[in-house]
């Protein structure tokens, strides 16, 4: 049998097979995540009919998740808003006049000119959902259309979504740094015809990456580094699939990752597992480092952590001892407090090892052929003393670090509900759920929300945020409708529209359509074909091409240099060493220092622990984590009920061990409250055997678009809510890092007596939840830690 | 009787994601219905063994409307499981080559769904 069908079209970007027109592209908005692989679109009288992997595309190699290939059902969901929508009744009713987009624009452009008169365009506030296809033109929007410089992700607490991870990196190397699966070449896992090699170990670090595949990284590459040799080492409260295969499984307190870190740091220092001549060249603070490790003993941090200290003492070995070996690290070191001090220690970790930017390690990562367009595109055009506005400029990492700065999202909810440090009266929201998931404390932005003079929300469908807040819908064209392009980090990537739906319009088309009656001078392109074509051409150096180019091509893979500290190729003056102040990796942070910030990393307790609060403990007597990913979604979206996400995850559940539900009295699939000081919420039990007996673990973003849409009951969304016990505003010192991943709850059975009070109504028609409590009220005395 | 064609599955690495069941509903658009999968996934652990380790295994195994995806294969592209796998878990191939592999390694299985 000739299975040569893939083969015979490879580098044609499109194609005929029967009755399908084939289109060769890339896919980089919902619905799905920000990976961006490369896809076979089937299209039939410009309906999209199937989605299939591209064999051709290094990413992702022909594979894909069931997300891209379940795409056409949420594509073509009868469920979409065909046109622009104002609201007919009060916010919350769901009564809705169809409008036209311009009378839509005029409708916005009408408010942006009023609030622009009366307070100011940083009165505006513009968020996003995650870094998906908007994540550089609703910034754009916000910059250079409404002359505000308050963009940041949907209320999401402390920026806690890779941004504290990237700041701690960006602010000790100058750069971003991932692991080295061999992502960056057109070639895989080629030790041939490729400086690559294959890492001894790999790390998993607070992500279940084959479930999560999180910031631009497939998490199946681990498996096929495993199955070329790679051992595993695995960090998670859980035992998931890869802990299962891991040499090493250390099974953490939640919120413990940064005592953790600094426990591996004392062994690997401790017994000199460390690369002195690495050191000596390349770092900057090692002796201080040292000091500050000395004791984070892993007997005082396997007590902190409730994990055994000799297997601390051994995964650290094992790490340090084979090199190259990467560290793959997720979500719960940005979600704790301490979210900065903990991607410092991790970061230390790969340094002092001599796993920088080498073969198997962790490599210095550069957007493909210089193109740096994201949070900060257009924050040129606002003047310094509007930059000077931002909220949360206060906090100088998150507001001048560049990268990924943003204003700070607790800070503008502090802001809506204050009126200081001056008044918010409109928000813009493209591709963001605040209150189903990514917002911390779902009911606190709900009553401020409502507070506000105008919302506009963009999405792809009516969302409970869109029912609860909007006063204009503007319905958002999906991946396949969209002409567009991409970097972040490696390939550049090219997308190419293939099919319409009613009368929606791409991100892209509604900021360039806005921007043009507020500041045409700033939007000199027509539409997002030419929008596109103007990136590549003047912000793009190191690209030849123009859009069409990209497009034939799909997508390019630049060069890339290991070692780039040795070759001037990570420094903007082009000497050898790091783009920091000392040239060096800055174990010991001059910056920081200079902020009046802890130069090196440190852990202490969350403000809701067993140790910090034995109050609240004795109550509560589960540490609660939230947010495992699930491969059904990204999310909240994939919740309609006619999806096969649905159909293979029907139910919000939440997770503890056998024992812990035999003590309580509960069975598998048992409808259960969770519950704290904060608020309740209820999901289904499944039992995990492999949970410390203290531990639960809940699913976050749902929401349930075939119950009724007014309220109160919102589709559900505060019912099932697990953000109802998470409180917002409770940050780092710099602004970055939220306890949504460690928090304490107590959990009981659903009944009809204790259900009649439930969270939508209350929320929605009741005092709500999240009063402010005495979450500060800190017992700094550990003394009596089990 | 003799069978040519066969998918092997290397159930180390199968990491449970469910690709392969709607890869396939998604090639048989006329079994679009809940429920009609031609693979479904079984699930065994976690589990703790006497050693302390942990069992944890998934196994996709091919259902009686597993035809190999025989419409496929005929315009020359491999089963839509096969193509789709982020494990690359799954192999198709003759009786014959599969074989081989299966002798190459451990935890693996031939399965034989489909005969034309």
């Amino acid at each position: 049998m000739n299975l040569d069908y893939y083969e015979k079209h490879r580098g044609q970007s499109q194609w005929k097979d029967g009755e399908y027109d084939v289109t060769r592209t890339t896919v980089w908005s919902g619905p799905g995540c920000h990976d961006g692989c490369a896809v076979l679109y089937y299209t039939k009288n410009g309906k999209l009919e199937k989605v299939e992997g591209d064999p051709d595309c290094g990413f992702n190699q022909g594979t894909l998740c069931m997300r891209c290939l379940e795409m056409p059902e949420i594509v073509n969901s009868e469920r979409r808003p065909k046109n622009p929508l104002k609201r007919a009744g009060e916010r919350g009713e769901n009564k809705w006049e169809d409008i036209t987009w311009d009378e839509a624009y005029d409708i916005i452009e009408a408010k942006v000119r009023e609030i622009w008169k009366d307070y100011g365009g940083e009165s505006i506030a513009c968020m996003i959902g995650t870094g998906r296809n908007n994540c550089w033109q609703i910034p754009y929007l916000c910059y250079a259309a409404f002359d505000s410089p308050n963009f940041c992700l949907g209320f999401l607490s402390g920026e806690s979504c890779f941004q504290p991870r990237s700041a701690a990196m960006a602010s000790m190397n100058g750069d971003f740094l991932i692991a080295d699966m061999s992502q960056q070449f057109a070639s895989r896992y080629d030790e041939e015809n490729t400086e690559w090699r294959l890492p001894k170990y790999i790390v998993n670090w607070g992500c279940n990456a084959v479930e999560s595949n999180s910031d631009n990284f497939y998490g199946h590459w681990i498996v096929d580094c495993m199955q070329r040799g790679s051992k595993m080492i695995t960090v998670d409260p859980s035992l998931t699939w890869l802990a299962a295969r891991s040499e090493y499984w250390l099974r953490l307190r939640p919120g413990t990752d940064g005592a953790m870190a600094l426990g591996w740091l004392n062994v690997i220092i401790g017994e000199d597992l460390v690369d002195h001549e690495f050191i000596d060249n390349w770092t900057y603070g090692f002796e201080e480092l040292a000091e500050r490790v000395k004791d984070w003993t892993p007997e005082r941090v396997g007590e902190i952590c409730w994990v055994d200290p000799d297997l601390i003492r051994e995964a650290a070995r094992a790490y340090a001892s084979n090199w190259p070996s990467a560290i793959q690290w997720g979500l719960p070191i940005d979600q704790a407090v301490w979210g900065i001090p903990s991607a410092q220690a991790i970061n230390a970790i790969w340094a002092v090892t001599g796993n920088t930017d080498v073969p198997g390690g962790n490599i210095i990562i550069q957007n493909a052929y210089g193109q740096n367009v994201s949070y900060n595109y257009g924050y040129d055009f606002l003047p310094p003393e509007v930059q000077g506005k931002r909220i949360g400029a206060e906090y100088p990492l998150m507001a001048k670090a560049g990268f990924s700065s943003t204003a700070h999202s607790d800070s503008i909810l502090e802001a809506i509900e204050t009126g200081k440090p001056y008044p918010i009266r409109m928000l813009w929201l493209t591709s963001t759920n605040p209150i189903a998931n990514m917002g911390a404390d779902a009911p606190r932005i709900y009553r401020a929300v409502k507070t506000l003079d105008f919302v506009v929300v963009n999405d792809l469908f009516l969302t409970p945020t869109a029912v609860a807040f909007a006063d204009i819908f503007l319905p958002a064209a999906m991946s396949p409708e969209r002409d567009s392009q991409r970097v972040w980090w490696v390939p550049l990537r090219g997308m190419r529209k293939v099919c319409d739906y009613a009368d929606v319009k791409s991100d892209d088309t509604i900021v360039t359509e806005l921007g043009k009656r507020l500041h045409p001078e700033r939007f000199p392109w027509d539409d997002d074909f030419g929008w596109s074509d103007h990136i590549l051409k003047t912000e793009t150096p190191g690209y030849d091409g123009d859009y069409a180019q990209l497009l034939d091509e799909v997508y390019s893979y630049p060069d890339f240099q290991y070692r780039k500290y040795e070759k001037g190729l990570a420094r903007y003056d082009g000497k050898p060493g790091f783009n920091t102040p000392t040239g060096r990796i800055e174990l010991f942070d001059s910056v920081f220092q200079l902020w009046g910030y802890d130069p090196l990393p440190d852990w202490d307790e969350p403000h809701s622990s067993p140790y910090s609060r034995p109050d609240l403990w004795a109550e509560y007597p589960f540490v609660l984590t939230t947010g495992a990913r699930h491969v059904e979604f990204f999310h909240s979206e994939h919740r309609q009920p006619e999806t096969m996400s649905r159909e293979l995850y029907p139910d919000p559940h939440f997770e503890m061990s056998k024992a812990a539900a035999e003590k309580l009295g509960l069975q598998n699939e048992d409808w259960c409250w969770i519950e704290n000081q904060h608020g309740r919420c209820r999901q289904r039990l499944r039992i995990n055997p492999t949970l410390d007996d203290r531990v639960v673990r809940a699913d976050h973003g749902w929401w349930f678009p075939e119950k009724e849409a007014a309220e109160p009951t919102l589709y559900g969304v505060f019912d099932s809510n697990i953000n109802n016990l998470v409180p917002q505003c409770d940050n780092g010192v710099t602004g970055y890092g939220a306890p949504y991943k460690n928090q304490l709850c107590k959990v009981y059975k659903c009944t009809p007596e204790n259900s009649r009070d439930m969270p939508s109504i209350r929320v929605s028609e009741g005092d709500g939840f999240s009063k402010p409590d005495a979450t500060t009220e800190v017992d700094k005395d550990y003394s009596h830690r089990a | 009787m003799s069978i040519e064609y066969g998918l092997l599955v290397d159930y180390d690495y199968c990491t449970g994601c469910h690709t392969c069941e709607v890869a396939c509903r998604k090639a048989h658009a006329d079994w679009d219905g809940e429920g009609n999968f031609g693979i479904k996934i079984l699930q065994d652990g976690p589990r703790e063994l006497p050693d302390g380790k942990w069992e944890y295994n998934y196994l996709p195994m091919p259902t009686s409307l597993c035809d190999l995806c025989a419409e496929r294969t005929a315009e020359g592209k491999p089963p839509s499981c096969v193509m789709h796998c982020p494990a690359h878990c799954l192999y198709f191939g003759t009786i014959d080559e599969l074989s081989k592999l299966v002798a190459e390694k451990t935890h693996r299985a031939l399965f034989t769904p489909y005969n034309e």
